[in-house]
């Protein structure tokens, strides 16, 4: 293991405060990083190789995102190119690393982009600058002219994954809710972006909608619509972004869905006279009740291997977090800190639940173990709710509110250490983001 | 004392029952109609009844001075009542417009009603659509009770999707935690 990855492996221990054991390999992992705070790993990206003319700016632009992504992890700094001795790396030669490592860069990124008719085709090598090696293959990515912003992506996350031992996270999409108007008549529909706000779409007309969820593959949305006149679950296709709905009663209202880990079936929430509890069916309807109780239970989330479901309940008179198994039975309370606790959705990882906590007038976004453990609050504001994970379980988004007449919804990230909170510009207002898996 | 004045203290005590809050009516909209509204009820005639002519002639069917109208319900009698924080238990004041909301159901047994729950903005999205639904709930049970038929009533929750009252201070936010009583023709729903 080199160098660069045992110093970011000692910062991310750090920093998450793991307890599954290290491979030790001796001096590099005593780096001693405070908790929280991380020293960004610096890395210089030279100007990528043009291997065909008049392929200049998508070359600086397939660059500029491979930086972003990096940099807006907060786990690295770009060293900018003035500071370059030679600016100069021609994809494919050996680099000076003298010339890097005067600088302290430790890590170094070489691309080339070559772009024929509608074609795009993104290489890449990694460079552990202080070890003067390679590290790992160098790769190549072939898409569409269109694409190309995925393309950055694909470097990025592969630089991401090769450091930090983690899997990356920036090519993928986040479903959300756009929305527009005055606070009491707010204008909501269904939008789809990249991680990081880039390529809106519209998905929905306007309406009053709410809390869309992506499926494990990412190719359908669930959410909750007042289209029928009650909240009713809706199921859209984002290729085709036709919608069908979630069958119910007459005199029920559903909502709160979310997938099962296997996209089959579909967890929810379901209102007969004041009484809400959770069910399960398949997407055709044919729904099994989970719980059977007079207090509200909802917002439920599957474990990411399918064998338990947890959510919230105020059957204890506030809400709390409890888990029970996929088929239902009793529940095991798991939160027990000072205040309530609502729409708790589990780790891809499964080492976690985020939630949101609700005390003293505020709101906070927290993650514990699903024993109810090590319970750590990341965020908090006058209304921050709803976190979704990213693909890898390291960072979350969340809607954080403002306060007042002119109070206005946003959507932000943070990390699962609670460092690099950070608004995704969304251009507009935005709310209730589900982000979706790594892209393949 | 001017007619004015009395049909103002008139409106103002059946307010009292009913409970009334700013609304989606607005200030001037309740004005207008409690001067019809006292009309309405006759007590007004016989007040300002004393050689002048014209109190309580107003009411145009329909308007809110009939009293067949769900403009006079949502106005006279009153077509909402308000909730703790975090509770859908019906208070004193709730009671009382609820059961001026039954006897008009009862008189007018042409219309429906749909009961829209809804909550503050302090609570996640979800709870407030279950929270809603159970203050919904409470009031069309408490509507039965009173002999309102089940079929007439139905209930939706708007959770905190819909507040009318848009600061974020508990003056806002009680009148936020509200169940609404809304009118409509049998044949419309």
């Amino acid at each position: 293991m080199n160098r660069i990855i045992l110093a970011l492996w000692a910062a991310l221990l750090a920093a998450f405060a793991l307890a599954h054991p290290v491979h030790s390999q001796g001096g590099p992992l005593s780096i001693t990083i405070t908790e929280g705070v991380i020293e960004p790993i610096p890395f210089a990206i030279p100007a990528f190789t043009v291997e065909t003319g008049g392929a200049e700016g998508m070359a600086a632009q397939v660059a500029q995102v491979v930086a972003a992504d990096l940099t807006g992890t907060g786990l690295f700094r770009e060293i900018p190119a003035s500071a370059f001795i030679n600016p100069s790396l021609p994809f494919g030669t050996q680099p000076t690393f003298t010339d890097w490592t005067a600088i302290n860069a430790q890590a170094l990124i070489s691309g080339a982009v070559a772009v024929s008719g509608n074609n795009l085709t993104v290489k890449f090598r990694l460079y552990d600058v202080f070890s003067g090696a390679e590290l790992g293959e160098g790769l190549q990515f072939a898409g569409t002219v269109q694409g190309w912003r995925r393309m950055g992506h694909k470097v990025a996350d592969a630089v991401y994954a090769r450091i930090t031992g983690e899997g990356g996270y920036f090519d993928s999409r986040v479903v959300f809710v756009s929305e527009s108007g005055p606070k009491d008549a707010r204008a909501k529909r269904l939008a789809i972006m990249d991680y990081d706000g880039a390529n809106v779409q519209f998905l929905t007309q306007s309406g009053l909608l709410f809390a869309p969820r992506f499926s494990p593959d990412g190719s359908r949305v669930l959410y909750t619509s007042y289209e029928s006149g009650v909240p009713a679950i809706y199921l859209l296709d984002v290729a085709s972004v036709s919608q069908s709905r979630i069958p119910t009663e007459a005199g029920e209202m559903t909502f709160s869905p979310r997938f099962s880990p296997d996209g089959t079936r579909v967890i929810y929430s379901l209102t007969n006279g004041g009484n809400t509890d959770i069910f399960l069916a398949g997407l055709g309807g044919g729904a099994t009740r989970l719980t059977s109780a007079p207090s509200i239970e909802t917002a439920p989330s599957f474990s990411p291997d399918g064998s338990r479901i947890v959510f919230e309940s105020d059957r204890s008179g506030t809400q709390q977090l409890y888990v029970m198994g996929a088929g239902g039975g009793e529940p095991t309370r798991i939160s027990f800190g000072d205040g309530r606790y609502s729409t708790p959705v589990w780790s891809p990882r499964g080492d976690l639940i985020a939630f949101t906590k609700q005390g003293g007038g505020r709101f906070y976004i927290g993650v514990m173990r699903p024993d109810g453990s090590e319970e750590r609050l990341l965020t908090s504001s006058f209304l921050d709710e709803g976190p979704t994970w990213a693909p890898n379980g390291r960072v979350l988004m969340f809607t954080r509110e403002t306060q007042g007449a002119s109070g206005a919804p946003a959507v932000y990230s943070v990390d699962v250490s609670g460092r690099n909170l950070r608004q995704v510009p969304t251009g507009g207002m935005a709310s209730d983001p589900s982000w979706g898996p790594l892209l393949p | 004392m001017t007619r004015w004045m009395v049909a103002a203290l008139l409106v103002a005590s059946v307010s009292l029952g009913a409970c009334t809050r700013p609304d989606r009516f607005g200030g001037a909209g309740a004005g207008a109609g409690g001067v019809g509204g006292a009309g309405g009820l006759g007590g007004a005639g016989s007040l300002g009844g004393a050689g002048l002519p014209g109190v309580g002639t107003g009411a145009l069917p329909g308007s809110a001075g009939d009293p067949a109208s769900p403009a006079y319900f949502s106005q006279a009698v009153g077509d909402r009542v308000f909730f703790a924080v975090d509770q859908s238990t019906l208070s004193g004041p709730a009671i009382q417009t609820l059961d001026g909301q039954a006897q008009w159901l009862l008189t007018n047994a042409s219309y429906l009603a749909v009961i829209e729950g809804h909550a503050d903005e302090q609570g996640t999205r979800e709870y407030n659509v279950a929270l809603g639904a159970r203050r919904a709930n409470a009031v069309r049970e408490y509507l039965i009770s009173r002999g309102v038929p089940a079929d007439r009533l139905r209930t939706i929750s708007y959770g905190k999707e819909r507040p009318v009252a848009v600061c974020s201070d508990e003056g806002c936010y009680s009148q936020n935690r509200r169940a609404v009583t809304v009118i409509s023709a049998a044949g419309l729903s």
